[in-house]
């Protein structure tokens, strides 16, 4: 491990690639702040721009984009009261009351050192355990990579949307559909293309996740901006008060931040969960924890309400990477969109990607620890200025976010057929959002359409056909098992529970 | 009889699943893979029925929590003029060239948004784009195909 360790320090301190989490950081944290664009988005408007570089640098970027998006997010909360990712809707409960009280760089200040301590305390758990589950995971074979595919799917969808579990696996169906368009991989018969050339290679990763977030989430604001609901608040930046913490305040965060990690960690490792649940489960596990008195500041400017879920949602950031680099399943959408462009790079995550890319592997884990360190050298002296990005106006925001997408599409291709296809994706995915049917779904199951069909044909032709590939194993029958919990469970809550 | 918009979508699925299974059926498979336990058309056949029985399903039980959309503050008008522009925008790319087409869709885009203020309009689209080129054409290598400016000797 020593030696893995020192391969990653060596690739991830080369100069480009310090250059490139610095960048990543701070574009992640720009695009981040900004209302509706999280880091699934950031990830996928750095796309286009990875492939020009080698795997390590590529990867390396986008996980300082990550962070830096998921910080971006924190400050849109703490300063307009608008979460620009889910993982952050948490940290407005506290981080913009505190605002209000004239301590908004108090509050960015906490934010940013619990998603320091969070990340780092987390990427310490992610070193020791990637490796260990990395070698457990080699002994997963077809029939369970099948059953984990249908858990992570059926979880992302259980978990996507409050009470929309089947508008959620709808979009899962929706995603298979559209990765079975182009050629078969075994036989090469093409499937779905209704003769047309440019559909043969089928449906291109980067073109449905900018269709289905960067460009519908651009329209989505304009579709509803003149909606009194969503229009946004704006607060003047010149109120930002001092960004120093005070010992109470410390003590405060130290008492929050370690369990806020744990439980982070551990919800971002379960496919599906994620940096949402983990940020909320953590300021209400938080809420139980504090002394009577200080649950009653719990929504009024709470220093624990604060850093519980900015910490969680860091930590379930890192977690999230586990089942990426060790099963090569993502666990969130945002690692979803990860895995798409880590096989654009010809690069298969899963067990062996330890052994046969260990720079990879290494550099991605050290480089998260680096991203960490110059998230907070570089954001904290810099809040003032960044915050300053919120006051962009909406008619040169919208366009330049349209521009970025076909960019990114016209760079690939160099085509119209694929800018076309776009625009439709994403006229389609506005009118879903509108009716609040979840986009991470769809990703998820685009990405793993391709090796759900893999697995599901090497089991099938494993058993003759038979399903019994199903129960054979115990691992199958233990992951389908948990499958089938969830689907009952949101049965329960969506048809028999009544509202309380 | 009023559909929820939810159930009409459901529906369109629905239609969508059918005409998915029926040409998944008809995907062409090579005669000696006709009886073999997986072929081309297996996993999009399950996905085809996966896609019926949800959307069923979202047709046939009770709505918990109907999506409520206020249509009269939907801005129709914006979202047509920007998706007619970027249409326009992906149908000229390739003839007229990556740089004119592009600042000429942001200018357009700007306008049509509501913004008058000419010198940001302008600032934000020809040297944005041409900043924008240089480091991707330029300083990361990323060829980005412009025959105008090939033409005009730019760009090699």
């Amino acid at each position: 491990m020593i030696e893995g360790i020192l391969i990653g320090l060596n690739t991830a301190l080369s100069l480009t690639n310090i250059l490139m989490v610095m960048v990543g950081c701070f574009a992640g944290t720009i695009i981040g702040m900004l209302p509706g664009l999280g880091p699934m988005t950031a990830i996928a408007l750095m796309i286009p721009i990875t492939y020009g570089f080698d795997p390590s640098t590529g990867l390396i970027l986008m996980a300082g984009v990550y962070y830096g998006a998921v910080f971006g997010g924190s400050t849109s909360s703490i300063l307009l009261n608008a979460p620009g990712v889910p993982g952050t809707v948490a940290t407005a409960f506290d981080g913009y009351p505190m605002a209000q009280q004239g301590k908004a760089g108090k509050a960015l200040a906490i934010a940013a050192y619990s998603s320091f301590a969070g990340g780092t305390i987390s990427a310490i758990f992610l070193l020791i355990a990637a490796p260990s589950l990395s070698k457990v995971s080699l002994s997963f074979r077809s029939p369970d990579y099948f059953a984990l595919m249908i858990l992570g799917l059926t979880a992302i969808s259980a978990f996507s949307s409050k009470g929309q579990f089947l508008k959620a696996m709808m979009m899962v169906v929706l995603g298979l559909m559209l990765a079975t368009v182009g050629q078969d991989s075994l036989s090469d018969i093409t499937r779905f293309t209704f003769n047309n050339m440019n559909l043969t290679d089928g449906i291109s990763f980067v073109l449905i996740v900018m269709a289905t977030f960067a460009m519908s989430e651009a329209l989505t604001i304009i579709f509803r901006g003149k909606d009194p609901n969503r229009a946004a608040k704006q607060i003047s930046l010149t109120e930002l008060g001092s960004i120093k913490v005070n010992k109470e305040e410390t003590i405060k965060m130290a008492k929050t931040i370690p369990r806020s990690s744990i439980l982070g960690f551990i919800i971002g490792v379960l496919p599906g969960a994620g940096a949402t649940i983990a940020s909320f489960l953590a300021y209400g596990m938080e809420r139980n924890y504090v002394s009577e008195k200080e649950k009653q500041q719990f929504g009024k400017g709470s220093v624990h309400g604060l850093s519980a879920p900015e910490t969680a949602n860091n930590a379930a950031c890192s977690g999230s990477f586990v089942p990426l680099l060790t099963l090569g399943i993502p666990g969130s959408g945002t690692t979803a969109v990860m895995l798409g462009a880590l096989l654009g790079f010809g690069i298969q995550p899963g067990p062996r990607l330890y052994q046969t890319n260990p720079e990879i592997f290494w550099s991605v884990i050290m480089s998260m620890y680096i991203g960490m360190v110059v998230l907070l050298i570089l954001n904290l002296p810099l809040i003032p200025y960044i915050a300053r990005i919120l006051a962009v106006p909406r008619n040169f925001l919208i366009p330049l976010i349209l521009f970025f997408s076909i960019t990114g599409i016209y760079l690939m291709s160099f085509n119209n057929f694929d800018i076309f296809l776009m625009i439709g994706i994403a006229v389609v995915a506005t009118f879903l959002r509108l009716y609040d049917f979840p986009m991470p779904p769809l990703i998820l199951a685009f990405v793993l359409g391709g090796l759900m069909e893999e697995t599901l044909r090497r089991s099938l032709l494993i058993s003759n056909g038979s399903p019994n590939f199903l129960w054979d194993r115990p691992l199958t029958l233990i992951l389908l098992l948990l499958t089938a919990a969830i689907v009952g469970w949101q049965t329960y809550t969506s048809f028999f529970k009544k509202k309380t | 009889m009023r559909i929820s918009p939810t159930k009409f979508i459901s529906l369109l699925f629905l239609i969508f699943s059918v005409f998915y299974l029926y040409t998944a059926f008809n995907i062409q498979v090579f005669s000696f893979d006709e009886n073999a336990p997986f072929n081309a058309r297996t996993f999009p056949i399950y996905i085809g029925w996966a896609g019926i029985i949800l959307s069923v399903l979202l047709i046939v039980l009770p709505e918990k929590s109907p999506v409520k959309v206020d249509h009269k503050y939907l801005d129709y008008k914006s979202i047509i003029y920007l998706l007619v522009i970027s249409i326009i925008y992906g149908a000229v790319i390739l003839k007229i060239g990556y740089y004119l087409s592009t600042s000429l869709f942001l200018i357009a885009s700007y306008y049509f948004l509501g913004e008058r203020r000419w010198i940001w309009m302008f600032l934000l689209s020809f040297p944005f784009v041409a900043l924008f080129m240089f480091l991707l054409h330029g300083v990361l290598g990323i060829y980005l195909r412009d025959p105008l400016l090939k033409l005009l000797g730019i760009i090699g």
